[in-house]
């Protein structure tokens, strides 16, 4: 066994299992032994679950040897964000209020994968309940860049893309409410898609903010994408905002030319303060788009843009504050034990429950819903949440795709945002209105600055998964930088 | 906007989340700093604009009402804090 394992898509993995030259066994330990060198320097993984992980690896072996008609992933290493709950298996948020909560139930999206045969070799860092931008917020402790160690790998799904990065699993879940997959897929250098809001059932995703949430999948391309979407979108009665419409094989539309694609770039998304070497990198990845056919317009403007910062940081944190009142300390997570009474207890569960981000946006959020404020904050933020979602159907009416940044810089040091909520905020500033309309984005790598990575997002009307991976596949078959790797 | 000690500790109140001194000095300062950043959407006329509560266009979703089993009593239970048998044990809630 070579290290060079650690470096297949789902794609060479699964013709490899199935021509029997190499079983699941093999390439699931040559994950657990990468995991077991890089870990102590990256930090990706909350819970490492090897005894399941062979056990699982095993059973796949069976099936292939049966000559059954296995899964394309089928026996091959995953790693799932740990607010996704998976039975038996710790399921933490990152926050002290769940450190020992063990879920009795899977969510929707580990049910299909499991029905896929995957090996699941561990549950990935976040921030605390997905709040955050740089695994900082993680109560347990913060995921280091593999490209830089001294720098963060972005939020809040930052331990699934390090360890997609590194080779700790040749896939990963993540969920994004503002940016929570792309934005760490732009940092770590992989590929990460947001679907739809809809398409990917929610049940057995902790929820942050409803309205928001998407789990969606991070792999090292396009291709691979493809293939975690086919297994876990589709409709779920469980989640009752599941949406009902079919579900395509996604790995059709993938393609290498785009002609007669109609490319938008909104000029609001270069903001101000952005990186230049981010802006010109992002600018020579459009070209290229261009020269595989695509028709490129660069004056596209979305002029509500700039509000979409304080839409999204009213309507998630009011969201968060209803969610998180679950946590009460009486059915299950952390509970204050010395309390003097009921509310006592409650408080005090809530106050060394939380960690320091997750408290000030409940704050925040229970401050827009309350009585007096209800109107001038979160209703009025809904109303331009509209606005913002009018512009984008309207951008669609003339483009298949829009093209952006995934974030305006490149990842920052661990520590230099921790004591400025607000400009932890703007990391987000590209990714967070496309959930605020509900729409499906990809980001991809697109080269580098300062030799740090940055990633590329494109943006589609809602159910156009399609049109995304067609494009991001495109690009991948003609340039190479999702093939770089970090070198640890 | 500035939000003073008094009114974080009203929010913390109904929140239920209790907080140091420390933390109620540097939430009235952070949430005023964010809240002045929200004031940008008071320049956007939103007249006639009704509000969006979620992107999907579903309405009224209903489920057939079908008896499932649920899960087990002592798997629920096990990670509760308290117990008490079958049950959560919570304190008093009128004293």
């Amino acid at each position: 066994m070579t290290t060079n394992h650690n470096q297949l898509t789902i794609h060479e993995a699964h013709r490899l299992l199935k021509a029997k030259e190499l079983s699941s066994v093999e390439l699931t330990n040559a994950y657990l032994e990468r995991i077991r060198r890089v870990e102590p320097e990256v930090h990706s993984m909350v819970t490492i679950t090897d005894e399941l992980a062979l056990k699982q690896a095993r059973k796949a072996d069976e099936l292939i040897a049966a000559g059954s008609n296995i899964s394309p992933l089928t026996g091959i290493p995953a790693l799932i964000k740990d607010n996704i709950c998976t039975k038996g298996i710790r399921t933490t948020c990152s926050s002290k209020m769940l450190e020992n909560f063990v879920p009795p139930y899977d969510a929707t999206v580990i049910e299909k994968l499991n029905a896929c045969g995957i090996v699941v070799v561990g549950k990935a860092n976040m921030d605390e309940f997905a709040m955050g931008s740089s695994t900082e917020n993680s109560a347990l402790f913060t995921t280091h860049n593999p490209w830089d160690l001294s720098r963060v790998p972005g939020g809040s799904s930052g331990g699934s893309a390090a360890a997609v990065a590194i080779g700790e699993a040749v896939y990963a879940l993540g969920s994004d409410t503002g940016g929570s997959i792309r934005q760490p897929a732009g940092f770590c250098s992989v590929t990460g898609m947001k679907p739809t809001y809809g398409r990917v059932s929610r049940y057995g995703l902790v929820a942050f903010a409803s309205s928001l949430d998407q789990i969606g999948p991070l792999t090292q391309n396009a291709a691979d994408c493809a293939l975690v979407l086919n297994a876990i979108a589709g409709y779920d009665n469980r989640d009752s905002t599941s949406a009902p419409h079919p579900t395509p094989d996604y790995t059709e539309c993938l393609a290498t030319d785009l002609k007669g694609l109609r490319i938008g770039v909104p000029r609001e998304y270069f903001v101000e303060g952005m990186q230049a070497e981010v802006a010109t990198a992002i600018r020579t990845a459009i070209n290229e788009l261009g020269e595989l056919g695509a028709g490129v317009d660069w004056e596209v403007s979305l002029p509500h843009t700039p509000h979409a910062l304080a839409v999204y940081y009213i309507i998630a944190p009011s969201e968060a504050s209803a969610n998180l009142a679950r946590y009460d300390g009486v059915k299950y997570g952390f509970s204050y034990k010395d309390a003097e009474n009921m509310w006592d207890a409650m408080q005090k569960t809530r106050q060394y429950g939380f960690g320091a981000e997750v408290k000030r946006r409940i704050m925040l959020g229970t401050y827009a819903l309350s009585a007096g404020y209800y109107d001038a904050y979160y209703l009025k933020a809904q109303k331009v949440r509209t606005i913002i979602r009018r512009e984008f159907d309207q951008a669609f009416e003339k483009f298949d795709a829009l093209i952006t940044p995934t974030s305006p810089t490149v990842p920052f040091k661990i520590g230099e945002k921790v004591d400025d909520p607000l400009q932890m905020y703007l990391s987000d500033v590209c990714t967070l209105p496309i959930n605020i309309a509900g729409l499906p984005a990809i980001s991809i790598p697109a080269g580098f600055a300062d030799g740090l990575p940055v990633g590329m997002q494109i943006i589609g009307k809602p159910f156009s998964e399609e049109t995304l991976l067609k494009i991001a596949h495109a690009y991948q078959q003609a340039t190479a930088w999702h093939k770089m790797r970090p070198n640890l | 906007m500035k939000l003073s000690r008094e009114e974080v500790l009203h929010i913390a109140l109904l929140a239920r989340v209790g907080l140091t001194d420390t933390e109620v000095d540097r939430l009235s300062e952070q949430l005023s700093n964010i809240l002045e950043n929200f004031e940008i959407l008071k320049q956007v006329d939103t007249t006639d604009i009704p509000p969006t509560a979620q992107s999907i266009t579903l309405q009224n979703v209903t489920k057939n009402d079908e008896a499932k089993d649920s899960l087990p009593p002592n798997e629920i239970l096990a990670n509760a804090p308290r117990k008490d048998g079958e049950f959560f044990r919570v304190r008093a809630v009128l004293e």
